[in-house]
């Protein structure tokens, strides 16, 4: 080592080569203040928050379109609003984070740095989830309140437990979103990829799987795995399971599933949900770590 | 200080980077002049390991495959232009940087007082000036002090005013003792900033030498594009011709070629033809 190289400031210029919690935290924190000065987080945050409230308004007592009100029944409400909602925010904001920085020059800039691929990655991945984390909260807090201030706190509990799920099929969606977005060549690309990624989990796998149960006459069993096997699903058999007597309401599926599986079945489909969070960000790690043209 | 070898880089079928070798001593300025396409980006990228390669590149003794953290914790970038981030506050740029590099904030405003950006320093990226984005961009390289400086194309977008500017800087650090390694594709501002030329093209080196001999070295031609008090455009060609040089006629005025090093002997010939010149501009 030559003298030269020496700081003149007498910091060591020698880091570990380990990921270090320090540099994905400084990435995380510049990607959430990104996000918190952007039109897109408030108008997700605004729309979410506002469409929960209408929910919970509605469900309240004294509405002509909801009964008696409680937690449990926002909590219903709000699952259908989430299955829409939340896939396609986590999908088409992961699927930005990394396209869109490699072609504006950012994750260069980053990556000159003294920090590795896998700081990068986890910092831009915790930050995008952190944003949409608080938008998707929002949401759900303020349906919550508005539950709590006119009708008590009855079934909280139920509510708790779908804004938990919403949690991870958002996480699952974020990860979803930076795997579209490592594999993409232009930002462009991973944007339309996502919301095709979008319909196909949203709409059309649901339309495809009735199609193809019909004409291959699927059985029962082959249906279930074949449906919890979409997030999108899964959440939403987690949610409804999570409040109803009940599995009725979930069709022949639901049905084999609760005489399968019978009280493992709400842990059956959460495992899903956590293996949809766990595997698509890993995959996408894997990639970012490997992917030549930075 | 910079030891490459055998670096080779392939995309495809398309080799960008064919056993190119390079040596920069510390303290040392040099470099990596082509036309686009060259490879002068790629040698970066890979020092700064953004793309795979082939064979050793050596920043300050060690392996930039392997050491990739420490290696760029003592290299400084400066990127063509700083057009990402537009939106974040001078400030906040500099305050990032800072933390990726484990720097005390007292440095940032340390360098908000030495690069002059004391006034601009709420104004958002997208609001600077090109100077002022490269002094920007200069400031967030040397937050750790490095003692490397990698400078891609650095004058590239800069207009004349901010390219005098910059130069300046460039030479001011080159005095400090830093090791630069700059690309570039303009030959005219290499003399002020480097001891050393390395002349790349297809991803190979075609010559190197000192700043002032590479435009002799490669046989480089220039374009003079001259306009003529009252016109005389064949006598002027007449003048040339006779002098030796290639001339033609265009609706503006005339052009001629000459060597890079050599401007002043058409311009001469044209004086003693008794032509009065009214404008130049150099076509490269």
């Amino acid at each position: 080592m030559t003298t030269e190289a020496l700081p003149r400031n007498g910091r060591s210029l020698d880091l570990p080569e380990r990921a270090q919690r320090s540099s994905v935290a400084a990435i995380a924190r510049k990607e959430l203040r990104d996000a918190i000065h952007s039109r897109w987080f408030w108008m997700w945050t605004a729309a979410f928050a506002g469409l929960a409230a209408v929910l919970a308004i509605a469900a309240l007592p004294g509405s002509r379109i909801a009964g008696s009100a409680s937690y449990g029944r926002t909590a219903a409400s709000l699952v259908t609003l989430t299955q829409i909602i939340i896939p396609l925010m986590g999908l088409t904001l992961g699927a930005q984070t990394i396209a869109f920085q490699r072609e504006s020059g950012a994750l260069r800039f980053l990556l000159s740095h003294p920090v590795n691929r896998t700081e990068a990655f986890w910092g831009l991945y915790l930050g995008t989830s952190a944003a949409l984390t608080a938008a998707s909260f929002a949401g759900f807090g303020a349906a919550g309140i508005l539950t709590a201030l006119r009708s008590g706190s009855g079934e909280a509990g139920s509510f708790v437990r779908i804004t938990l799920l919403a949690w991870a099929l958002l996480l699952a969606m974020v990860g979803l979103g930076m795997l579209i977005s490592t594999l993409a060549r232009r930002a462009a690309a991973a944007l339309g990829s996502a919301v095709f990624v979008w319909l196909l989990l949203v709409f059309l796998g649901d339309l495809g799987l009735m199609g193809t149960a019909v004409a291959t006459r699927l059985s029962v069993s082959a249906l279930f795995f074949s449906t919890v096997a979409n997030p999108v699903e899964a959440f939403r058999l987690a949610a409804l399971a999570s409040f109803a007597d009940s599995f009725d309401i979930l069709g022949p599926a639901g049905t084999y599933a609760a005489d399968a599986l019978g009280s493992a079945l709400v842990p059956v489909i959460v495992t899903i949900l956590l293996v949809w969070v766990a595997a698509p960000v890993s995959i996408a790690w894997f990639r970012f770590r490997t992917r030549q043209d930075l | 200080m910079i030891r490459i070898r055998d670096l080779t880089k392939r995309y495809g079928p398309l080799t960008v980077l064919d056993r190119f070798a390079l040596d920069v001593r510390p303290g040392e300025a040099v470099a990596l002049w082509g036309p686009n396409g060259a490879g002068k980006t790629t040698v970066v990228r890979c020092i700064l390991g953004l793309v795979d390669y082939e064979g050793t590149i050596e920043i300050d003794g060690l392996d930039a495959r392997t050491r990739g953290k420490a290696v760029r914790n003592r290299i400084g970038y400066v990127a063509q232009e700083l057009s990402f981030y537009d939106d974040m506050a001078v400030t906040d740029v500099l305050d990032y940087s800072a933390a990726l590099r484990g720097v005390p904030t007292d440095r940032v405003r340390e360098l908000i007082g030495s690069f002059r950006l004391d006034e601009h320093r709420s104004k958002r990226v997208a609001e600077l000036s090109g100077g002022l984005k490269q002094r920007l961009a200069l400031a967030a390289a040397l937050l750790s002090d490095p003692p490397v400086l990698l400078l891609d194309e650095p004058t590239s977008n800069l207009d004349a005013h901010s390219r005098e500017e910059a130069i300046e800087l460039f030479e001011h650090l080159r005095l400090q003792g830093r090791t630069i390694l700059l690309t570039t594709h303009h030959m005219e501002e290499m003399g002020m900033l480097v001891d050393r030329v390395v002349a790349m093209e297809d991803g190979r080196i075609v010559t190197e030498c000192a700043p002032g001999e590479l435009a002799e070295r490669l046989g480089l031609k220039v374009w003079l594009h001259v306009t003529l008090r009252g016109g005389h455009n064949t006598r002027a060609l007449e003048a040339l011709e006779t002098a030796g040089f290639t001339a033609r006629a265009n609706a503006a005025g005339i052009l001629v070629e000459v060597s890079a090093q050599r401007k002043g002997q058409a311009l001469n010939a044209l004086h003693r033809a008794g032509l009065e010149i009214e404008d130049l501009e150099v076509w490269t």
